[in-house]
């Protein structure tokens, strides 16, 4: 059903000096520590977690509770703050589609799409064969994942030992994983060019929005990259 | 309360998954080799970027505490730690919440 020796391969990708364990850890440990002061238990915040498994969505989720926003009013927040899972499954998945594999794999692995597995795997895709990349993908998934749901439940119970300034040391350690991970990647014209005009057009359109920013920065910046890019020879 | 908070958190990840699920939908009819591929994979680069920068340049939550100043002194420090390091990801962010925190306490 799913091939071990490629689901190993991609689960020891949490070991090794480009690991995404510290800065996934990290993050998550600040979600359980959060999780717990807005009342939640230790079993929903593992559910949470178990369930969601993105970060941005999860702490959108957090303030909008703390806020007492309504349920339709936390749907649509969370589906604004992650709706760069959908960019980022069509960019992905075409690298992972085989005609041998079953279609189950691709709508069940899919949840395990999130920026650090996301970029192992689009850092490692070139070195697996088509075929055994779904199950490739499915150990990294498989590791990143636990690797978040064990970190919020440290979070939770360590909650009480975490001052103020260790959660902010916490909060910028996967901000500077992602960015380190993204210069790492710029290896085309097109990538390049949509993380530099990313990184500006984003934040640019939060004066204008703040809920579209990133949607409308990120369609923006990579549309213009893509076109460069086209011009240019990618 | 307690089943308040597991419907919030079913509407969080069904709101997640929802566009994960309709990627995996579109990408049945994307072949990795076509324009279409090429366009998505920028937008999931920029979309990408814009989030990070959006958190870093406007952060909510415990991040907002600390002045823009220090966060971008410490991006740009832990940036210089990745190329000295021979682009080694876990020097880069140790010493990043090691040195915010520090100037957390001590600024």
């Amino acid at each position: 059903m799913i091939d071990i020796k490629y689901f190993l391969k991609g689960f020891k990708s949490i070991r090794g000096v480009g690991s995404p364990a510290i800065a996934l850890g990290a993050s998550f440990v600040a979600i359980g520590a959060l999780l717990k002061n807005l009342g939640f238990t230790i079993q929903e915040s593992i559910f949470s977690t178990f369930l969601t498994y993105a970060l941005p969505g999860s702490l959108v989720m957090a303030e909008s509770m703390l806020i007492g926003a309504s349920l339709i009013n936390i749907f649509i927040a969370v589906w604004l703050v992650n709706a760069r899972l959908y960019p980022m499954t069509v960019a992905l998945m075409p690298l992972l589609m085989h005609k041998n594999q079953p279609r189950w794999k691709y709508y069940l692995s899919c949840h395990f799409i999130a920026v650090s597995s996301w970029l192992i795997m689009k850092d490692n895709y070139e070195n697996i064969k088509k075929e055994d990349r779904i199950d490739f993908w499915i150990g990294i998934g498989t590791a990143t994942w636990s690797v978040a749901i064990f970190a919020t439940i440290i979070g939770f119970v360590a909650s009480d030992f975490l001052n103020k300034d260790m959660l902010i040391g916490l909060a910028i350690v996967n901000p500077i994983y992602f960015i380190c991970m993204m210069i790492g990647a710029m290896k085309t014209i097109q990538i390049s060019i949509s993380v530099i005009l990313g990184t500006i057009l984003g934040p640019a359109f939060y004066f204008v929005s703040p809920e579209w920013c990133i949607l409308f920065g990120g369609f923006i910046a990579g549309t213009i990259a893509y076109l460069v890019g086209e011009k240019n020879g990618n | 309360m307690a089943t308040n908070i597991i419907i919030v958190i079913i509407v969080t990840s069904f709101a997640t998954y929802l566009s994960r699920f309709l990627g995996v939908v579109s990408a049945e009819k994307i072949k990795e080799t076509s324009k279409m591929f090429r366009w998505f994979n920028c937008l999931a680069y920029s979309t990408l970027a814009a989030l990070i920068a959006r958190i870093v340049i406007f952060p909510s939550g415990s991040l907002s505490e600390v002045d823009y100043s220090i966060r971008f002194i410490v991006v740009i420090l832990s940036v210089a730690i990745f190329y000295l390091t021979k682009k080694n990801l876990v020097y880069p962010t140790l010493f990043s919440a090691i040195i915010l925190s520090l100037f957390s306490s001590y600024l």
